[in-house]
């Protein structure tokens, strides 16, 4: 018999494999670098009533590829599905959905937060312990960055909030693969 | 070589005879190249007609089928066809006009953004940016566009650019896509899975659509299906793929189909789907879909697998490399064919209880489905019918027994009225030997009646049955059994006077309300030489069953 198939198969042992997984997923696509390619994949998401949760668009090595760093929450959508969707575009190389053990994701942030004189000693002790840097000062406002993975910039927001946002922005994670030993 | 001959060159480079289309300010200078060209071209009398007929061609023949338009308004008129060959999966190039490059998105005369509007529904799109490309994306449109899933295919084309001088030197090979590797061979593994589990069915049920036929695997299923005596049933899509009178057919599956099909589907312990996609015409109810059932998926769009149903075994690859091996690993297993007698035991019952039928009149009345009947006999079941949307073509689907692939062309994901007259023109330009029909519902013909011009002034003897109840029958089904007989604007009235409106545009006007006359005028019409239109008055209010009411399960179908 056949490596890998078994000799025989019972209807009742067969199962589906399960469409939601449940956990975030960090999807990285390489897709050309043409006109369009954006919108077509934005157009997918919005005809296939998927939602993405952050969108990162940037240069790769090869000056004829771009990277498209997509989070989404595979509790709610099927990723297997939105996967193969994207695969039907033609100007989509290659999909990774990225294991989290065997990745790095990074996203940056900056957020502007009012800084009284107070208040401001206890700010800088926060951005020291999230390892962010102090990037702008007012004299009511202090502008900091921080870069970490998307659950550091979430705990950092939540920290940060309590002394009152003024405005932030965040690029949406990022990610590569860890090298393997001998690489 | 201007840039436009130099399209005209790279589609007769792809093998393109035909092309559907119509000129305007922005296509002028393909126009002018098409006058030397060694193209014929079918002069549509709107572009939808010539989108609709691009496809009737390609669903005809299997070859891509090509419509031309010019910028704005022509190519927004192309969109019902894309989307319609999107649903479908039907090889298809659209070549639009844009403005001139300098004009674009400054809301220029006749602008539109065509590639933008079409985004959805398309396979893929390329906008030219440089008339260098123009050869390239034709090469590359053309591949795209008929291998893998078959789809539409649209090449955006700025006047200025298609006047432009480049070297032109024909495309050799398949184009370089690094995204686009579309799957051809399935897993063995899983195709051994597939037969073992096969092998272990007692209430196996083999549910195929219009990929068998895409595939060109027809003769591929029959050899498969021999393997054992496997009940067959056919989607709306697939009619043809199998023929319709065999031992094995269960009747096409899904709303309108049989109760024997749509009974099996509900009872089988294994459905194995081959170039079907699930769709809700199909299942009804999703949640009460098979519920006793595994499901193999055989599809070419791994998208398809596990979109609506979760796939048991799943199956990626052309119908037409996975069959020939399923039927080798299937037999190889010996299985023992008496383990499906119970099954046929109950099928047959279910066939003996619940057979096709209608109660047919006592007078001259012509009733829907003894059209169709006497449509069958009248063509010796050897014609090409297309058909529009609505009851008529669920009635051609139960009643006109296909028996060959390609034979059957209608519009089954979009659900397009007015598809049937422009794609039997497709049909027939393609086929110029066979008898091509277009079965037509009278709220649909109107839709699209400017096309009887093309027909007319190209010489294309196509035939038009015109099953005229006065009533857009579906929509007036539906309000009688589901809207409490609230008929709300679906009845056609008087107008038009169809052999009159026939005569006009210089076609043959038949009519007939008399069913002992019938077989005779459609004799009449079909041994005429030019085109004719045949209207027939049926039954006004006859409603077609069986059925499955939108979101009930199949086991629940009434009439």
């Amino acid at each position: 018999m056949e490596a890998g198939t078994p000799d025989v198969v019972k209807l009742e042992d067969l199962e589906a494999s399960r469409a939601l997984t449940g956990r975030k997923h960090i999807l990285s696509l390489t897709v050309e670098n043409k006109p369009g390619v954006l919108a077509r994949i934005a157009g997918l998401f919005s005809r296939r009533g998927f939602n993405i949760d952050t969108l990162a668009v940037g240069p790769t090595e090869d000056p004829d590829v771009s990277r498209i760093t997509l989070t989404l929450d595979g509790a709610v959508h099927p990723i297997d599905q939105v996967t193969k969707q994207l695969h039907k575009l033609v100007n989509v190389i290659k999909i990774r959905d990225m294991e989290p053990d065997q990745t790095i994701s990074r996203e940056m942030a900056l957020f502007r937060v009012q800084a009284a004189v107070e208040s401001r000693a206890e700010i800088m002790q926060f951005a020291e312990i999230f390892r962010a840097k102090i990037v702008d000062v007012s004299r009511r406002s202090l502008t900091i960055e921080v870069t970490g993975t998307q659950d550091k910039v979430d705990a950092f927001e939540r920290m940060i909030r309590a002394h009152g946002l003024i405005e932030m922005a965040r690029t949406g994670e990022v990610a590569i693969g860890r090298s393997r030993p001998g690489q | 070589m201007r840039a436009a001959d130099a399209l005209c060159e790279a589609l007769k480079g792809e093998g393109v005879e035909h092309v559907f289309g119509i000129p305007g300010g922005a296509n002028l200078p393909t126009y002018d190249a098409l006058y030397d060209a060694e193209l014929i071209h079918i002069q549509a009398r709107h572009e939808q007609g010539a989108g609709h007929a691009a496809e009737g061609y390609a669903k005809a023949s299997g070859r891509v089928g090509v419509a031309f338009a010019t910028s704005g308004p022509g190519a927004t008129n192309l969109v019902t066809a894309i989307a319609d060959a999107m649903m479908d999966s039907v090889p298809t190039v659209f070549i639009t006009g844009q403005v001139r490059t300098e004009l674009i998105g400054t809301d220029g005369f006749q602008e539109a953004d065509v590639t933008g509007i079409t985004l959805p529904i398309v396979k893929h799109s390329f906008l030219v940016t440089d008339p260098r490309q123009i050869p390239e994306y034709i090469h590359e449109a053309f591949h795209i566009a008929s291998t893998g899933r078959p789809g539409p295919v649209l090449v955006d084309v700025p006047q200025d650019l298609s006047r432009a001088d480049i070297e032109y030197e024909p495309a050799e090979g398949p184009p370089d896509l690094p995204g686009y590797k579309p799957p051809t061979e399935g897993n063995i593994k899983q195709i051994r899975i597939a037969a073992k589990a096969l092998a272990n069915a007692r209430r196996p049920v083999i549910y195929a659509g219009g990929g068998v036929i895409n595939a060109g695997a027809s003769q591929e299923l029959i050899d498969f299906v021999a393997s054992d005596k496997l009940p067959v049933t056919l989607t709306v899509m697939g009619l043809g793929a199998f023929p319709a009178p065999h031992d094995q057919w269960l009747g096409m599956l899904g709303m309108h189909g049989t109760r024997t099909a749509n009974y099996a589907m509900d009872n089988a312990d294994l459905i194995l789907a081959v170039g079907a996609r699930f769709d809700d015409r199909i299942t009804g109810k999703l949640s009460e879909f098979a519920p006793r059932a595994k499901f193999v998926h055989i599809d070419i769009d791994p998208a398809e697998i596990s979109k609506n149903v979760p796939a048991h075994i799943p199956i990626v690859g052309d119908a037409r490399d996975v069959l020939p091996k399923l039927t080798r690993e299937y037999r190889a297993l010996k299985a023992d064919g008496s383990r499906l007698d119970d099954w046929w035991r109950q099928i047959r019952a279910w066939q003996d209880e619940h057979p096709l039928g209608y109660e047919d009149s006592t007078d001259s009345e012509i009733k829907p489905q003894f059209m169709i009947e006497a449509m069958y006999e009248a063509t010796e079941g050897e014609a090409i019918i297309t058909s529009d949307v609505g009851q008529h073509q669920m009635w051609a689907a139960q009643y006109y027994h296909f028996s060959r692939p390609r034979q059957w062309i209608n519009s089954g994901g979009l659900g397009t009225m007015g598809f049937g007259l422009p794609a039997a023109i497709g049909a027939k330009v393609a086929r110029p030997d066979d008898a091509v029909v277009c079965l037509a519902g009278d709220g649909s013909l109107v839709m699209v009646c400017q096309e009887l011009a093309t027909a007319a002034v190209h010489e294309i003897p196509v035939k038009v049955f015109l099953m005229n109840n006065g009533y857009m029958g579906m929509v007036r089904q539906w309000q009688e059994l589901f809207w409490e007989g609230r008929y709300s604007a679906v009845e056609m009235g008087p107008s038009p006077d169809w052999v009159k409106l026939a005569e006009a545009f210089g076609w043959t006007g038949l009519r007939c309300d008399d069913k002992r006359e019938l077989k005779d005028s459609m004799r009449a019409a079909l041994d005429s030489d030019g085109p004719v239109l045949l209207d027939v008055h049926v039954s006004k209010t006859e409603n077609c069953y069986p059925m499955i009411p939108a979101g009930a399960a199949a086991r629940d179908m009434v009439g």
